[in-house]
């Protein structure tokens, strides 16, 4: 068999970080190729090159179809050399109908006048070939499940002649039953000579259809290799081999009482009726300890953390005890009162008002302690602002400091002086040190500790293990919204957090 | 560590070396626009800078002001009102019923408009924030059903005349002395702000202004309010309802700068979801922020129809897009998070200095409305443009 992809040293810079470093990926024609690695270890970055998304001339390398060196200026470029790519959130139109979608942007037209019997014609076709026998195309998308809809973006991806298929994580938002069908249209698409590359954390879905699989790690190929000559510990050995570099200044813990006690909680997904985001889950946080939560993409972490907050549209069932006293959180007001806070995932969305100063953004979840009657007391609010300033080592000018100027790491901070001036008992951390550097990471490394010794505990969420084993006392790890293994983290490994992350072998 | 972080201050300081002229960019092409609106209009027409003609100024961009402060915060906090001109009409028009048909007497009248002004902003506030139907719908729904209403409780009539006390709401002016006093407080006021803010900077540790300079920035309030006055003084006096705009100016402000409820409208608008998530109640800011700026309105409308001394079928029609105009050509962004009060007044009297010049001048009315339309684009062109370039 011949190769029908290659990619050839291919180095993708983005400022400040190596994404791609000399990456080589090689694809046999017809074959069902998984891509593995952690989070960040650049699958995505990989795929973006290859369908055209960063243009030729954006990264260092080549790229071979068929032996035929092409250069993709755009993702049309790609798809007529035949690569179609399929992302984690489907880009259909809900509001049209199957027919229409399939055909968008390529209508079967005379001077711009539909031919709609022919779109509807040629949609049976395609649908068929994705196993939707009993669809009409003529019914809007958005009445169709999840995974019926990620059926018809492989039919889209047919009809536009794709040979070469990315399904980037496709079944995370699907339930067993799609799984199962999905896997099947794989394997006969395997028959028939269409190749595909299957992106995905779940191992026991890429043991289960894939011939060959790739590892990638720290944006560089570890290896290529047969299915057949590996199993499910190799692969993950392989994904996470690597030292710890960083240095984490984890002090020990003197767990006290237990503040937070949530127990068989769950939490609905509010978009698709019947599945839960979180099933069934139980956990308790001490005073004074980081509790690590582990898990990888879409298993839930944010969700779990949003939810116990007050902020998930999602229904939630379970019971919630802070200090011993059950509590029913229906929003962020009763979540703060009751001392909880949430530094969330996405500073820039969810944390900061970027036009405001540093001052205004510090004091924004706590305005009652610096006014009376309604009116701000602004000396006092200075006050509180110099001192987070301080004490937390923002680099800025003043309080006065647009918010949206300061670097990424300083920003952060901001959230973090937000949070601490609510007085929170528990603090969750949601991926605190995404998108900063080392020097910041080290910084907020160092709050965190200074936070549990004054007795606040501390539940953080992290896709970086390192971070997880070198920072947390102990760590649950969560799969699919299940509770798959608890760890101390002294005893823990990464291996071991992965096995369980990827599908729930550890307890 | 410690060094290094030692280092970065001292090469802030150097960086930032206070220079205590430079205003906002936008403040100055705000009224460095408007002086030349004025300068233009004064070559082209003798008595555009006469005292009768500015006085007249000051009462014609009332209305527009009024509306225009309370706009604001709307426009502020993520939203839009495109119902104020014809609740303006509908107010104006029960105002005038009461006092004309009803003979009330002038209090109970304003108590009452100004009632059913605020229940209509919570009634479409309600709407717009517990039930999630676009402030554009709502007011754009509210802005047909006011007008229809007033025409079916007035039966399309004119409403005239008012009560003499009704008149004085829109009609009167301040005495010479007590115009003499408001200013001399106001010089007063604005120096003892001065000082205490530079007392505050100074004790945390902000650098604090040269005094020379403070006493410059005092000057030049000075010279304004006193010019105002005499130039008021040597017409009629201060018109009254400028003297409401002023009032309402300060307490919004106030309100927008020094109150909770202020800065948490800008922080909905300037990002709802960590608003949200800081435990900001964004529903209820919203409901309150629509019953503000409809009480506005009816404020509006009582100043209007006390200055015209009747109540129209048309009157208020199109205002709520002056309103909108004002801000916008105040800096206020339509986006939500940014925006002054004391911008949108300039902004107002910006468009009330185009009507009034081009009128003396004669121009057909045709020509206003092409001149204020391309005046309203060009005012956004021109703030996106110095905007990009600072980012550049």
């Amino acid at each position: 068999m011949t190769a029908v992809l290659e990619m050839r040293n291919i180095t993708k810079q983005f400022p400040g970080v190596k994404a791609l470093n000399d990456v080589t990926f090689s694809v046999k024609k017809g074959e069902v190729h998984a891509l593995c690695g952690e989070n960040g270890a650049g699958k995505s970055t990989l795929m973006k090159v290859l369908s055209g998304l960063y243009p030729h001339g954006t990264y260092v390398g080549q790229i071979l179809i068929n032996g035929e060196e092409k250069r993709f200026g755009a993702i049309k470029d790609a798809e007529v050399a035949g690569i179609s790519i399929i992302y984690q959130e489907l880009a259909l139109v809900k509001e049209l109908t199957i027919g229409e979608n399939l055909f968008l942007g390529k209508e079967p037209a005379v001077f711009g006048i539909i031919n709609w019997e022919r779109v509807f014609k040629e949609s049976e076709r395609w649908l068929k070939e994705v196993g939707l026998h009993d669809v009409n195309p003529e019914q809007p998308i958005g009445g169709l499940g999840i995974g019926k809809q990620q059926q018809i973006e492989i039919a889209k991806a047919l009809s536009k002649n794709a040979n070469i298929l990315i399904l980037d994580e496709p079944t995370a938002a699907l339930t067993e039953q799609e799984v199962d069908i999905l896997l099947d249209i794989l394997r006969e698409f395997k028959k028939r000579g269409v190749t595909c590359i299957y992106i995905s954390h779940k191992l026991n879905e890429v043991f289960a259809v894939a011939d060959t699989v790739t590892v990638l790690r720290d944006g560089q190929t570890v290896g290529t290799f047969p299915i057949a000559e590996m199993n499910e510990d190799k692969v993950i050995s392989l994904m996470v081999g690597r030292e710890l570099k960083e240095r984490f200044p984890r002090i020990e813990a003197n767990p006290g009482d237990v503040v937070l006690k949530v127990t068989d909680y769950t939490v609905m997904n509010p978009e698709r009726q019947g599945k839960k985001v979180i099933d069934n889950l139980s956990f308790e946080v001490r005073k004074g300890e980081i509790l690590g939560i582990a898990g990888l993409m879409g298993a839930g972490r944010t969700e779990l953390v949003m939810s116990l907050f007050g902020s998930y549209a999602g229904q939630n069932f379970g019971t919630v005890e802070i200090e011993g006293k059950p509590v029913k959180l229906k929003n962020t007001q009763q979540a703060i009162k009751a001392g909880l806070a949430l530094v969330s995932e996405d500073r820039k969305k969810y944390g900061l008002v970027l036009g405001m100063d540093i001052k205004s953004n510090v004091s924004m979840a706590s305005l009652g302690a610096i006014s009376s009657g309604g009116i701000l007391r602004p000396n006092e609010e200075i006050a509180a602002g110099n001192q987070y300033l301080r004490s937390l080592r923002v680099k800025a000018n003043s309080v006065e400091t647009i918010v949206g100027t300061l670097s990424g790491g300083n920003q952060q901070k901001v959230v973090l002086g937000k949070w601490l001036m609510t007085n929170p008992k528990i603090l969750i951390l949601d991926e605190p040190t995404r998108g900063i550097d080392v020097g910041a990471k080290f910084e907020i490394y160092n709050i965190m500790n200074d936070l549990i010794r004054q007795g606040v505990s501390i539940i953080m969420v992290s896709s970086e293990l390192p971070e997880l084993l070198g920072m947390s006392h102990r760590i649950i790890v969560i799969s699919e919204g299940k509770r798959t293994g608890e760890f101390q983290a002294e005893e823990a490994t990464q291996e071991m957090i992965m096995t369980a992350a990827t599908g729930g072998k550890g307890l | 560590m410690s060094i290094n972080q030692e280092t970065v201050l001292s090469q802030s300081k150097i960086k930032q070396r206070p220079n205590w002229f430079k205003f906002d960019v936008r403040a100055y092409t705000m009224i460095g626009a408007l002086l030349s609106i004025w300068v233009l209009f004064s070559l082209l027409h003798d008595r555009f800078l006469s005292p009768t003609n500015l006085s007249n100024l000051f009462l014609q961009m009332s209305v527009t002001s009024i509306l225009a402060i309370g706009m604001v915060l709307v426009i502020v906090a993520g939203q839009i009102d495109l119902s104020v001109g014809s609740l303006v009409g509908l107010t104006g028009g029960i105002a005038a019923i009461l006092n004309v048909w009803y003979e009330w007497n002038t209090i109970p009248v304003i108590l009452a408009t100004l009632g059913i002004g605020a229940a209509i902003g919570f009634i479409q506030g309600w709407i717009i924030a517990y039930r999630a139907v676009p402030a554009f719908i709502v007011t754009l729904g509210g802005m047909l059903i006011f007008r229809g209403v007033l025409f079916g409780t007035t039966g399309s009539v004119t409403i005239a005349p008012l009560t003499p006390s009704m008149k004085a709401i829109g009609q009167s002016y301040v005495g010479d002395v007590i115009g003499w006093v408001f200013g001399i407080a106001a010089l007063a006021v604005a120096g003892y702000l001065v000082m205490r803010k530079r007392a505050a900077r100074a004790k945390f540790g902000f650098d604090v202004e040269p005094f020379a300079v403070s006493v410059l920035r005092l000057g030049v309030i000075g010279a304004l309010v006193i010019g105002f006055v005499y130039l008021m003084n040597s017409y009629k006096g201060i018109p009254v309802p400028f003297v409401m705009v002023i009032v309402l100016a300060l307490i919004f402000t106030f309100i927008s700068r020094n109150t909770t409820f202020g800065r948490q409208v800008y922080a909905i608008g300037g990002n709802a979801e960590a608003a949200r998530l800081s435990g900001i109640n964004i529903k209820r800011r919203i409901l309150l922020v629509f019953v503000l700026c409809n009480t506005l309105a009816a404020i509006a409308a009582l100043v209007l129809t006390a200055r015209l001394n009747a109540a129209t079928m048309s009157s208020g029609q199109n205002y709520e897009l002056d309103a909108i105009a004002a801000c916008v050509i105040g800096g206020t962004s339509l986006m939500g998070g940014t925006g002054t009060i004391v911008g949108a007044i300039i902004g107002a009297l910006v468009m009330a200095s185009l009507d009034n010049g081009m009128s003396l001048m004669n121009l057909e009315s045709f020509w206003q409305y092409i001149v204020k339309g391309g005046i309203l684009i060009l005012a956004v062109y021109v703030d996106i443009y110095t905007r990009q370039r600072k980012k550049v």
